[in-house]
């Protein structure tokens, strides 16, 4: 058989699956379909129900507008799969094909797809955690719950960490007119991604929102009464704060821990591959069957000196279960590149956040277009010399061209596009928080001397 | 029904909040809060809205409840 024959026989009577069973599990099934897969097609998941949309629970459906349960995905086509839901995937066995399931089943498969994003980070004391009126937001279940519990009126709401889904979260208290402290231990909300410029203007719009905002603190406990209700929270400077609802919302984890046996480049950071989405093993050669999209992926990107990038975006999920299903069917001169600039939005507090590019890969920053105090403007990030990134507040309609400016390697700080040019425009320092704050361990050793034995080994394995 | 808005694409030019307000609200000057599940009773406005959009960002479920996975598969 040829190559052609192999491939036209796949394509036909393969068996694909795919793990993970959310936005981007979804639409790379209907791409593989759309691509001619007539297969088996198999979609596992952790969660029961249909694959919903996670943005709207922490805006829709916080407001009380929208029930948690009424945000499931439109379908693109018929995907023809068998649904294995409510059990997570506990391993991935690269020699045998198969896909292990935590209750013991096995499935095989020719080609297997990874897709299972990540999880809330939880609050670290377990028995805090488990306090009635803690929350964290990720699933359905979670918000649901802060739903009610916001509708039943607290007295006040501790959202702690101000990245982009607390400052949403603080955003629908506000509007639901619930007093609400925030914590943060950055210097200012949105400031990990976004830069100490583009902070401090998130912070004075929480203020101006009647927000508690209180930045460069910690949390160190959460203190339940006596039937185990949240009643008060503590700080690290030794004040305190009654509190009956507390929203932990300190980012998510990938969810790569079922696949620490797997021979495959997995850690914390998410699962390496190439742009073709087909994943790295744990000495970071590439695999043939293996392809990895959305949250969990961490993919090279050219434009940022081929470092690996892992996005947690809407529209980089999409994009990339594309790109993943047509180059899991296609030969491989026929496959696509992931080459897209990360997309981004955030609404909270009146005004439409919304970045082009990756901020947080520059040196500088300049407001290009508008006025910051009228929250009305758009930022250009630059690194050394050229346009890297872009944020717009409620001045959207501008990201493209910025996006034309990256994908070129235009100089920074680019020329104004508009008659709105800021007076007074010049580029800072960007000032994102020191590596203490974002610093993570090593997951992997490099053992061996000689050019054959020198090899990557995971510390799990290492320590062992 | 079902529908979805790439807000990533989305620039706010609120054609569907004209179109179909009970499915679609501005919050502030551009952002953009949406009905994932709109009554039945909004179709024929919400697909006005889907067509109208210029950036063409609002999809609309194609298959119309044709297939319900299974909720849980026997072990």
């Amino acid at each position: 058989m040829t190559r052609a024959d192999t491939l036209r026989a796949f394509k036909r009577d393969g068996r694909i699956v795919i793990v993970g069973a959310s936005l981007a599990g979804l639409r790379a099934a209907e791409a593989l379909r759309a691509e001619g897969f007539t297969g088996s097609l198999t979609m596992i998941g952790d969660e029961l129900g249909e694959p919903y949309d996670r943005p709207p629970l922490s805006k829709q459906v916080l407001t009380g507008w929208v029930p948690a349960d009424g945000t499931a995905l439109p379908r693109r086509r018929d995907i023809n799969a068998e649904w294995l839901l409510g059990v997570p995937a506990s391993g991935l066995d690269m020699a045998g094909n198969v896909v292990r399931l935590a209750d013991g089943r096995e499935v095989p498969f020719d080609r297997v797809l990874i897709a299972t994003g990540v999880r809330a980070r939880p609050w670290f004391v377990e028995s805090e955690a488990a306090l009635d009126g803690v929350f964290v937001v990720r699933t359905r279940e979670h918000a649901e719950g802060l739903q009610r519990a916001l509708a039943a009126g607290p007295s006040r709401v501790l959202v702690i960490g101000a990245g982009f889904t607390g400052s949403e979260i603080a955003s629908i208290c506000r509007e639901r007119d619930i007093p609400v402290t925030v914590a943060e231990l950055a210097p200012a909300p949105l400031v990990g991604a976004l830069g100490a410029m583009i902070g401090e203007v998130a912070a004075d719009m929480q203020r101006a929102h009647g927000v508690d905002l209180r930045c460069g603190v910690k949390v160190t406990r959460l203190e339940g009464d006596a039937q185990g209700h949240l009643r008060r929270a503590h700080f690290d400077d030794g004040s305190t704060i009654d509190a009956d609802v507390a929203v932990v919302a300190l980012g998510g984890i990938r969810n790569t821990d079922w696949l620490r046996d797997s021979g495959l480049a997995a850690g914390v950071w998410g699962i390496a591959c190439d742009t073709g989405c087909r994943a790295l093993d744990i000495n970071g050669l590439i695999t043939d069957d293996v392809f990895v999209a959305g949250d969990v992926a961490r993919c090279p990107n050219p434009i940022y000196e081929y470092r690996l990038i892992s996005l947690e975006h809407w529209a980089n999920a999409v994009e990339q279960a594309e790109v993943a299903a047509h180059n899991m069917v296609s030969a491989q001169a026929d496959r696509w590149p992931h080459l897209s600039i990360p997309l981004f939005w955030s609404i909270q507090f009146g005004a439409n956040i919304k970045s082009v590019g990756v901020p947080t890969f520059a040196d500088e920053v300049v407001v290009t277009q508008g006025s910051v105090s009228d929250r009305r403007f758009v930022a250009a990030y630059g690194y050394q010399g050229r346009v890297t990134a872009a944020v717009s507040f409620n001045n959207a309609k501008w990201l493209d061209h910025y996006r034309q400016l990256i994908e070129t390697a235009a100089p920074f700080p680019p020329l104004c596009p508009t008659p709105d040019q800021p007076v007074d425009s010049k580029p800072v320092p960007v000032d994102f928080p020191g590596p203490a704050l974002i610093a993570q361990g090593a997951t992997v050793v490099v053992t061996g001397n000689a050019p054959s034995e020198r090899r990557v080994t995971s510390l799990q394995q290492h320590h062992r | 029904m079902r529908i979805v808005v790439d807000l990533s694409r989305c620039e706010g030019y609120a054609q569907c909040a004209f179109l179909a307000p009970d499915a679609f609200r501005m919050h502030g000057e551009e952002a953009l809060m949406y009905d994932p599940s709109p009554d039945d009773a909004q179709r024929e406005r919400v697909l006005r809205a889907a067509a109208a959009c210029p950036v063409q960002a609002i999809l609309v479920d194609q298959l119309e409840g044709l297939e319900a996975p299974v909720e849980a598969s026997p072990s």
